[in-house]
């Protein structure tokens, strides 16, 4: 399979098998413009079986979501063709606006201004509560 | 700024100090009668909850200061649309201190986080009640003189129980504690406070339906209504609310020295037989309220450089 080197982009690396979709959806990049490419089941030596997501333009991207969907991954800024940056990235504290919090009794059910921010309360089993009401985040 | 809106915001070192400062109140009242002269207290109760709200009033009114608020979401700005965060910026201008009741969990919180005066959570929803602990924790502390190694069962309806997980949270702090969860199957304490506070403190618990088989063996039984607003389907409210009924003959193997504790209101949960009972404590309860409620508004607002 043949995917074209990216000159200026970013390479998201190491995702594990299967979890490269749910990264696409919840980065919103679905609505670049730009050349995306989603590799899924790329062989690798140290987990088997990875994802990799190629992004054909430096964009800004919220890495907290990469961290809650896949700690571990690393992230490669590249530009002009040389790799200028590589991120491992972990679990995020908090979580703001990525995910939402559905207990109806939760205050953010009915204030819509309100950001709905999640925080860690269980690094090992990766647990996020909601701020406010601390239901349990799906 | 420092607010109450969950009992863990304060350390075991800060609960003592509130519980020193109610016990100093109790013993000396005409020495706090005017400590709070010139200050308001706002309660803003977005839901009807006359104990609470005439706890706090009585508290502030006891201090020496003074009490404005509503009562119920109706006769607030809510009703015009006005957001939590609005509402406490708003009150900020007119109070020293904000005691809020709100149907909605974290509303509370989204206050202290716009308001520029403490914010105490009166309750919300289901989720946190921290001054009813504090209540339940002077109430102990007045009777056993220690929370450590106690044995305090608590029945009733433990899954919707905003006060069960509140006190569990707080007495989960100090050693020697052992519970004795005593409910219906159908509200049994839900997983993560197992997982999340028992377990993971290494506390030792029991579950049973079985109230008398536990008696023995309790210091403390804190017994709960199982609470009509909690559930959304009727047919489940009625089918559970009569699961435990403390009467007289069930506390015939229970020690001499058990301390009945209920947050209030009852509905029929324990018999008017038990109210003279010295070992029942829920009436004491609601008076250590209101002094704890006095020695939090104190702490909050010296916190605040307000007094």
């Amino acid at each position: 399979m043949n995917i074209d080197a990216i000159r200026t982009g970013i390479v998201i690396d190491h995702i594990t098998a299967g979890s490269g979709m749910r990264l696409y959806e919840l980065l919103g990049l679905e609505s670049l413009d730009c050349s995306v490419a989603i590799i899924k089941n790329v062989h690798s030596d140290k987990m088997g079986k990875k994802d990799i997501i190629k992004i054909d333009a430096d964009i800004p991207l919220n890495l907290d979501v990469i961290g809650y969907v896949d700690p571990g991954v690393s992230v490669n800024f590249i530009r002009d063709g040389k790799l200028v940056e590589k991120r491992s990235i972990e679990m995020p504290e908090t979580l703001t606006n990525v995910i939402f919090c559905k207990n109806p009794r939760c205050i953010t059910s009915c204030e819509q201004e309100l950001k709905h921010v999640f925080k860690l309360t269980d690094r090992k089993n990766k647990v996020y509560r909601c701020l406010y009401c601390e239901t349990k985040a799906n | 700024m420092r607010h109450l809106i969950d009992i863990l915001d304060f350390s075991p070192e800060e609960l003592q100090e509130l519980i020193d400062t109610a016990n100093d109140i109790i013993s000396n009242p005409a020495k706090y009668s005017e400590v709070c002269h010139g200050k308001k207290l706002a309660t803003l109760f977005f839901e009807p909850s006359t104990r609470t709200r005439l706890s706090f009033e009585a508290a502030m009114l006891e201090l020496g200061g003074n009490v404005i608020g509503f009562s119920e979401a109706q006769s607030s700005s809510a009703s015009k649309g006005e957001s939590v965060a609005d509402t406490a910026k708003v009150i900020s201008c007119y109070a020293d201190i904000i005691a809020m009741r709100h149907p909605k969990e974290g509303a509370p919180l989204v206050a202290a986080m716009n308001a520029s005066i403490p914010v105490i959570n009166a309750g919300d929803g289901g989720h946190n009640h921290p001054t009813q602990t504090l209540a339940d924790l002077l109430t102990i502390y007045r009777e056993k003189g220690k929370f450590d190694h106690l044995t305090v069962g608590l029945c009733g309806d433990l899954k919707f129980g905003r006060t069960v997980h509140s006190l569990i949270s707080a007495l989960s702090r100090y050693e020697g504690l052992r519970f004795v969860l005593i409910s219906p199957e159908e509200l049994k304490v839900p997983s993560y406070v197992k997982k999340e506070i028992l377990k993971a403190k290494g506390i030792p618990y029991v579950q049973t339906t079985d109230l008398e088989g536990a008696m023995p063996e309790l210091d403390i039984l804190y017994m709960t209504r199982v609470q009509r607003e909690r559930f959304f389907n009727e047919e489940d409210y009625l089918r559970l609310k009569d699961s435990y009924i403390l009467t007289p003959d069930k506390l015939e193997n229970a020690k001499s020295d058990l301390s009945i504790l209920h947050p209030l209101p009852r509905v029929n949960e324990i018999s008017v037989a038990i109210d003279d009972d010295p070992r029942a404590c829920y009436f004491k309860q609601v008076l250590y309220g209101k002094y704890m409620r006095m020695a939090l508004i104190l702490k909050l607002l010296k916190e605040a450089d307000r007094l």
